[in-house]
């Protein structure tokens, strides 16, 4: 199981290094919608981790709240 | 075990991403583009001058910073034969002109928001600068911009002027 | 379903083990691909927070300042409190109503380099008998032509648990945190996100105040004694969220979270959110969340005798509940120039409205046959404003 896991992650590495020819399938200059702040999953950092606080405080569960991603892609 | 994820890595390495470059040295291909004048412009129509392309978007934030420093080349060596032609990405094109009132520049701007230009010049970043020679050649891409940059467009532009 | 939950369990440990040798794997192997992105936009923000309900309200600012410094560096800095007032129902019962200050500062600096952003951070927080500290590691990229962004992240905690009245008690609290989110570009109009996250905690996790209560031949029918949690606790969290674009221009946004710990919770938590932007300066936020989770395995309301087993807690967090919260935001943006170096700014008003519904954690305000007061529920508004600036 130990094995399976160390071994599916190098894969997924070493695919992503191989795959580095695959096109992108939307392009720099298509990505004006997801450079939208309306698509950014944490549009208002203060307000959305004083949210998860609120939660995490009074719930059992936590982790997992947030990343980052998507935008404008540039540079 | 610890062999086989030493010969993975290793040989991980060894793949270089090897990035797709613009023909550098083949002819600019040719285009049709209306400019925010409202007429159209042809890229040919410049051959004889050092034309700069430069893709940029309302959007991306790297490209505002740009568009100053790419108005100061132009003031600089216009009168060289030089000229910049802003080709604008955005699906709305007036976006593009709310952002030209705030950051004001002088040289053409032309719209492509069908993409189509962008598509033949296999734009890879935002923004992505191509120069090209008196000869209509390509001869410099620059993809990204970051602060720093214009002084590599100032050389080239030097270069390929005094041809 | 059991023995799916075996499985994710089985998984999440041996992730969890695995985890340096892995990233260390997945570190050496990105940055062949990737490309480079962006610092955050430099920002403003000034925050007033109020919670209310059950009993409880808390309220205060939240106020953070992000500058980029040179090319390559972001900074940013935070401070926060939080203003107590509590008659919560576990202090109504079992203590007498209580004010309190919760102070946190935090700082952090992003830095940029060619492929890699790697972000630091820094928070410390002190209340009159609890002080924390965590130190916070993040490393991200993006691959596949921008369209996938990897994000590694590493937080190490240290708490000194108190005790009010109490000058001697002092006790320790060992947190880690272990995160990898993966966010990938689906279409022009479609962003998804998978995140897991793993904490450990190590040391005195209970509250030195709190009590359980067993049956017993008092006048009342119970009796109190105090909580003892394990010293350890582990638990994983994984989520994933996606955002849609709709064609007029609006946002479409939907959230799943599963967690389990060592604790013998599991926690089920669905988001929906709608953002809807109005004429030019206006944005409409809709969201619903529900939230479910069952009991920790040595919780209970009323425990049968004295000290009836190892571990005992009454914390209604560790019971077996469900809450439902419905928000609405609203945002005007100022698209103008002031004070020279002000690019743009905007007010915002949020009001989340949260119902929580306890199954197995009894109303004891309530005289009744131990064991058969009415399960216990309350609603919570939390309202937000703030001032944002971008220069």
């Amino acid at each position: 199981m130990n094995r399976l896991i160390s071994l599916l992650v190098i894969s997924a590495g070493l695919i992503a290094s191989g795959c580095s020819d695959i096109e992108p399938w939307v392009k720099p200059y298509e990505r004006d919608r997801l450079a939208d702040p309306i698509m950014s999953f944490s549009r208002d950092p203060v307000s959305s981790s004083y949210l998860h606080h609120v939660y995490q405080a009074r719930e059992g569960a936590r982790g997992a709240e947030g990343g980052q991603g998507g935008g404008c892609g540039c540079n | 075990m610890n062999i086989v994820k030493a010969i993975i890595i290793l040989a991980s390495l060894a793949i270089s991403n090897v990035s797709l470059a613009a023909a550098i040295g083949g002819s600019a291909s040719d285009f049709t583009l209306k400019s925010r004048a409202g007429k159209n412009v042809k890229l040919s129509e410049y051959r004889g001058d050092v034309v700069m392309i430069n893709f940029w978007a309302s959007w991306c934030g790297p490209c505002r910073q740009e568009m100053p420093a790419l108005e100061q080349l132009y003031k600089k060596y216009q009168d060289l034969g030089f000229v910049i032609l802003g080709v604008n990405l955005d699906e709305d094109s007036s976006k593009a002109a709310n952002l030209l009132q705030k950051i004001p520049v002088s040289f053409p701007i032309l719209y492509d928001n069908t993409k189509k230009v962008s598509t033949q010049y296999d734009v890879k970043a935002m923004p992505t600068t191509f120069l090209v020679d008196r000869d209509g050649k390509l001869r410099y891409v620059h993809k990204a911009y970051k602060p720093g940059y214009e002084l590599k467009y100032a050389k080239e532009i030097k270069t390929l002027v005094r041809e | 379903m059991l023995a799916v939950l075996k499985v994710v369990r089985a998984v999440a440990v041996v992730v969890t083990r695995f985890y340096i040798t892995a990233c260390t794997a997945l570190l050496l192997l990105l940055p062949l691909v990737a490309r480079s992105a962006i610092l955050p936009e430099d920002r403003a923000d000034l925050l007033y927070h109020s919670y209310d309900g059950g009993g409880v309200t808390i309220e205060g600012p939240s106020i953070l300042v992000r500058k980029q410094v040179g090319d390559s560096f972001s900074v940013s800095g935070n401070y926060y409190v939080d203003s107590v007032t509590s008659a919560s129902i576990d202090v109504i019962t079992t203590a007498s109503p209580y004010n309190e200050e919760r102070t946190e500062y935090s700082a952090s600096m992003d830095y940029l380099r060619d492929n890699v952003t790697i972000s630091t951070a820094y928070t410390q927080s002190e209340e009159n008998d609890f002080k924390a500290k965590s130190l916070h590691l993040g490393i991200s990229q993006e691959i596949f032509g921008g369209l996938t962004t990897v994000t590694l992240g590493y937080s190490r905690g240290w708490d000194t648990v108190g005790r009010l009245g109490d000058p001697a008690f002092a006790e320790d609290v060992d947190r880690e945190n272990y995160r990898i989110s993966v966010s990938q570009i689906l279409t022009k109009n479609l962003l998804m996100e998978l995140g897991v996250e793993t904490i450990t905690d190590e040391g005195f996790l209970n509250n030195p105040y709190r009590q359980v209560r067993y049956l017993s031949t008092s006048p009342r029918g119970y009796d109190y004694e105090e909580e003892v949690y394990p010293n350890t606790r582990t638990s994983n969290s994984l989520a994933l969220r996606a955002k849609y674009y709709l064609p007029y221009r609006a946002a479409l946004h939907g959230e799943y979270r599963f967690f389990t710990d060592t604790w013998g919770i599991d926690a089920n938590t669905f988001e929906i959110g709608y953002t809807h932007p109005f004429r030019d300066n206006w944005i409409f936020d809709f969201k619903v969340r529900s939230y479910k989770q069952n009991s920790a395995d040595f919780y209970n309301d009323l425990f049968p005798f004295q000290g009836a087993q190892n571990f005992l807690a009454r914390d209604k967090e560790l019971s077996t509940f469900s809450s439902l919260s419905i928000g609405f935001g609203v945002s005007y943006e100022v698209n103008k120039k002031f004070l020279n170096f002000i690019d743009r700014g905007s007010i915002n008003f949020s009001i989340n409205n949260i119902q929580f519904d306890y199954d197995d954690f009894r109303d004891v305000r309530v005289s009744a046959t131990p064991g058969t007061e009415p399960l216990y529920s309350f609603d919570a508004n939390v309202i937000q404003l703030f001032v944002s600036l971008w220069y």
